[in-house]
């Protein structure tokens, strides 16, 4: 089974996207701030490093975009696919996610949550 | 001692540039204006002064009366200038904020529903079914309300240039029209393309151009009929078109050609048609026509707004041709790129 980390701050989102997630067979490890996402997407040794990481762009403690630079930044989560989930749509925030290393960029408000399930599938068989 | 900040705090289309404002409207530029104007009364009623006053105190009294005056109004008109384009400037922002801090609520309440309807919480009763479907359709549409302003108040914030690039109109309509086929197939819709052969490509900002397509195809779509419509006495169904008694299908024909030095796209429906009494009001903002409000369409009334200043924008222009009950054709042109 895979693991998601999921980086939202909304906990309503956390719980209704979690069951789409364990409908489709994922494991699901949650984080409500940036400081803790990037703590459990590195986790001691004998933890379990998520697969894929579901990240928000507006967090507390540290923003989406820090976070995902030092994702990438870091030898140990820089291999990890990161499919940004945010509802910052202007054309400086996509490609600047993009840049940082971002694999794939989706606006919540256009997606249902079925077909976020398929794209994070998609990600995970590319990968 | 650093002089980018002095030059930006100096360079007046910069600071104009904060405001979002056209250079003529911009209280910097207004104040330089004034700064021109009152220097050139100072020099034309000392000459003035010289020559028709013989004492030269009252002709300097005169002069530092004139200019004390023209200094206070300039003051007067620049400040208050500086305060409504700071409002025009906080409006927009506040929007943009609001906008945001809305969308995510509304998201989490329709993937809720989306949830709910999915049945994966339980089985849920067809009049349940009916009263989730309600409350996914208002959510959808405060979503849409809420991405137009949201157009609107980067188009009137930002004034950016678009992003030019080469691509084929050809292609982008295609993708689109792949994109709305589930949404007109469940309003029985059809959709016929024609291009001319050959066509080359354009160079625009594609995401700007496919959101003029995306919002032109959406209501043909949706205006070719609503999902119940009374006519007289009556409901009909998903995509019936009744017309003088007469049942006919949904069709929507795209036509792509070259015309002159640009490139003509062409949507015509044979829909709801805009009455003519409201056709000159159809490009304003929040305007939605009466037979469409009548009919339950959904719309915010922004769409044609985003489409008329976007094409703009693009060096393109925009119009209609419609007919109540028969049908609405829109078309836009675009410049080619000159070589």
């Amino acid at each position: 089974m895979k693991t998601i980390l999921f980086i939202e701050d909304e906990s309503a989102l956390q719980r209704t996207f979690g069951e789409f997630l364990t409908k489709a067979n994922y494991d699901i490890i949650s984080a409500l701030d940036g400081e803790v996402g990037l703590k459990l997407a590195n986790p001691p040794a004998g933890g379990k490093k998520p697969d894929l990481i579901l990240l928000d762009l507006v967090l507390p403690k540290i923003n989406g975009f820090d976070v995902l630079m030092a994702l990438k930044e870091d030898r140990e989560t820089k291999n990890i696919p990161v499919i940004v989930l945010t509802n910052l749509e202007g054309i400086e925030d996509v490609n600047k996610a993009i840049e940082l290393g971002a694999t794939t960029y989706l606006v919540k408000v256009k997606y249902s949550p079925e077909e976020v399930v398929k794209k994070i599938e998609k990600v995970l068989i590319n990968e | 001692m650093e002089l980018k900040p002095i030059y930006k705090e100096l360079n007046i289309f910069s600071q104009c540039k904060r405001y979002g404002l056209p250079l003529w409207q911009c209280p910097q530029f207004l104040f330089v204006v004034m700064g021109i104007f009152t220097i050139a009364t100072i020099f034309t009623s000392y000459a003035l002064g010289a020559r028709y006053i013989s004492d030269p105190q009252i002709v300097i009294l005169l002069v530092f009366l004139i200019t004390a005056v023209l200094f206070i109004i300039s003051f007067i008109i620049t400040q208050s200038f500086e305060r409504l384009a700071e409002a025009s400037r906080m409006k927009s922002e506040f929007i943009n904020i609001i906008s945001h801090q809305l969308r995510s609520p509304l998201t989490n309440l329709r993937w809720a529903v989306d949830l709910l309807i999915s049945g994966d919480l339980g089985n849920i009763e067809e009049k349940q079914l009916e009263f989730f479907k309600i409350l996914k359709e208002n959510g959808s549409r405060m979503e849409e309300l809420i991405s137009d302003l949201l157009i609107i108040s980067r188009m009137e914030t930002e004034k950016t240039a678009p992003q030019k690039t080469e691509f084929s109109l050809e292609d982008l309509v295609n993708e689109l029209i792949s994109k709305a086929r589930a949404f007109a197939m469940s309003y029985n819709v059809e959709i016929k393309v024609e291009t001319a052969r050959n066509l080359p490509m354009l160079f625009g900002d594609v995401s700007q151009i496919e959101l003029v397509i995306e919002n032109l195809l959406d209501n043909a779509i949706k205006y070719i009929h609503p999902h119940t419509y009374s006519v007289g006495v009556g409901v009909h169904p998903v995509g019936d078109i009744v017309s003088n008694g007469v049942k006919r299908d949904g069709e929507i024909k795209i036509s792509i050609f070259k015309k002159d030095k640009n490139i003509y796209f062409e949507i015509k429906d044979n829909g709801l048609g805009i009455p003519k009494e409201d056709q000159k009001y159809i490009f304003q903002k929040f305007f939605r026509s009466e037979n469409a409000r009548r009919a339950q369409t959904q719309g915010s009334g922004l769409g044609l707004f985003i489409c008329k200043s976007t094409i703009e924008n693009n060096g393109g222009k925009i119009g209609f041709k419609s007919k109540e009950n028969k049908g609405s054709t829109f078309w836009f042109t675009l410049p080619l790129r000159n070589y």
